[in-house]
């Protein structure tokens, strides 16, 4: 979905202004709004994809005016809404009013969160078809603007780059954040000049693509 | 912008308080529902507030300035040779490394939301998080690192790495000269956090002094 969250190559949004000695949490509010992020992403009832599609799909102005953890609990109540796992009375009041709705895994304990932090999430998977691609291949980015989740940025589309690495076969986000599984796809790195994105420039842009994004150039 | 400094840390504190009693009120909802343990909310906390933190990728960079085997370990599989050290995991599971050269400076963003190296770096500060980042660091990355006080030589490529997958990428920054024969533990001293996102260098024997 072309939302607001696809902010790369746009030029108004002022300075950086980089915090001096930036604490890991500003606020005890932080710390518990990246536990319980994380932590209701052990429920396994929706995938890294899916809560992505959900942040970038807030309305643009809450999105642009809110930092990056109240997206994330925005985004978080939304998961949880959809999925009927509290309701909106819950949310307001703190209190449990419907019976919950039984997790797709069992809740983690102190071990098992620690066990769960340093496992992760690969999404590289084997896949039986060969790479479409190889490194050195001149290919073009499709065009397009579909309705639901992709990871191809819009300054990015249509536009001619090199292959400059082949990551193995990953989780193809575009199906897996809209519960159509998990769709293994080849990834490359794609290597672009500033100039082929932006019309100057002497840097290089590269970008992460799933297979389904290129085509032969 | 010409705020009114009191009238700022006003409306601060009424936001933290906000937001302070919007998580809280979460929180015990979602413990009570049986979906998290608060054992485990801690845990979490803990993992990123004291034990996994851009030391982490200090110790990486050190190595691989002093060790060229361990450097082409790296170059092959990131992923296993970051794990060699003991750091792997979530936001960690595919690394790639990244190396500064004469010619070549790299830097990293996440356009579409904020991935980063959490396994070797910790959590995002928030400028990298920030839309001016997200917006600018492909289309104009010189202004961007001159922001940071980064003026690279004239002549030097810059490499944007947009991380729109799951590949992790960590910066290896370059060695700053006068530093033969110093210790891994010494070296990694002179890595920073923003050297080795792309958006600061290694510190050097003068910045020291």
């Amino acid at each position: 979905m072309n939302g607001p969250h696809d902010m790369g190559g746009m030029q108004c949004y002022g300075p950086i202004n980089p915090e001096t000695d930036e604490p890991i949490f500003h606020g005890e509010w932080e710390k518990k709004a990246m536990a319980l992020t994380v932590g209701m992403g052990f429920t396994g009832m929706w995938n890294i994809d899916a809560s992505r599609f959900k942040r970038e799909s807030l309305p643009p102005v809450q999105y642009l005016s809110s930092s990056y953890y109240q997206i994330w609990l925005a985004g978080l109540e939304q998961l949880m809404l959809e999925r009927k796992m509290v309701s909106e009375d819950e949310l307001a009041c703190g209190k449990m009013l419907t019976p919950a709705v039984t997790p797709k895994r069992p809740i983690p304990d102190k071990t098992a969160i620690a066990a769960g932090l340093l496992k992760g999430g690969p999404t590289d998977r084997e896949v039986s078809s060969a790479p479409k691609f190889t490194i050195g291949d001149v290919v073009v980015t499709s065009v397009m603007d579909p309705k639901g989740h992709t990871r191809l940025p819009r300054y990015a589309r249509g536009k001619t780059g090199t292959i400059i690495h082949i990551n193995g076969a990953h989780v193809f986000p575009d199906s897996n954040a809209n519960g159509e599984g998990e769709n293994p796809q080849w990834l490359y790195t794609v290597e672009f000049s500033a100039e082929d994105l932006f019309g100057a420039g002497t840097h290089k842009v590269t970008v992460d693509c799933w297979e389904p994004y290129l085509h032969h150039g | 912008m010409a705020h009114d400094h009191s009238q700022d840390e006003h409306h601060d504190h009424s936001h933290l308080d906000e937001m302070d009693l919007k998580v809280r009120t979460l929180e015990s909802l979602l413990v009570e529902k049986g979906y998290v343990k608060s054992e485990a909310l801690d845990e979490i906390v803990e993992t990123y507030e004291f034990r996994v933190g851009p030391r982490n990728g200090a110790q990486v960079v050190a190595k691989a300035w002093t060790d060229s085997a361990y450097l082409d370990r790296l170059r092959k599989d990131a992923t296993a040779a970051i794990s060699e050290l003991g750091f792997s995991g979530r936001q960690g599971e595919h690394m790639r490394v990244v190396e500064n050269t004469d010619e070549t400076h790299n830097m990293v963003v996440c356009t579409l939301c904020s991935c980063y190296p959490w396994s070797v770096l910790g959590l995002p500060p928030v400028w990298y998080k920030s839309v001016p980042y997200r917006s600018r660091a492909v289309i104009e990355p010189e202004a961007v690192l001159a922001e940071f006080g980064l003026k690279l030589r004239k002549g030097k490529t810059i490499k944007v790495w947009d991380s729109t997958a799951e590949m992790r990428y960590l910066v290896i920054p370059e060695r700053p000269a006068g530093t033969e024969g110093w210790s891994e533990e010494d070296l990694a001293k002179l890595v920073t956090r923003d050297s080795m996102i792309g958006t600061g260098l290694a510190l050097n024997l003068d910045t020291l002094s």
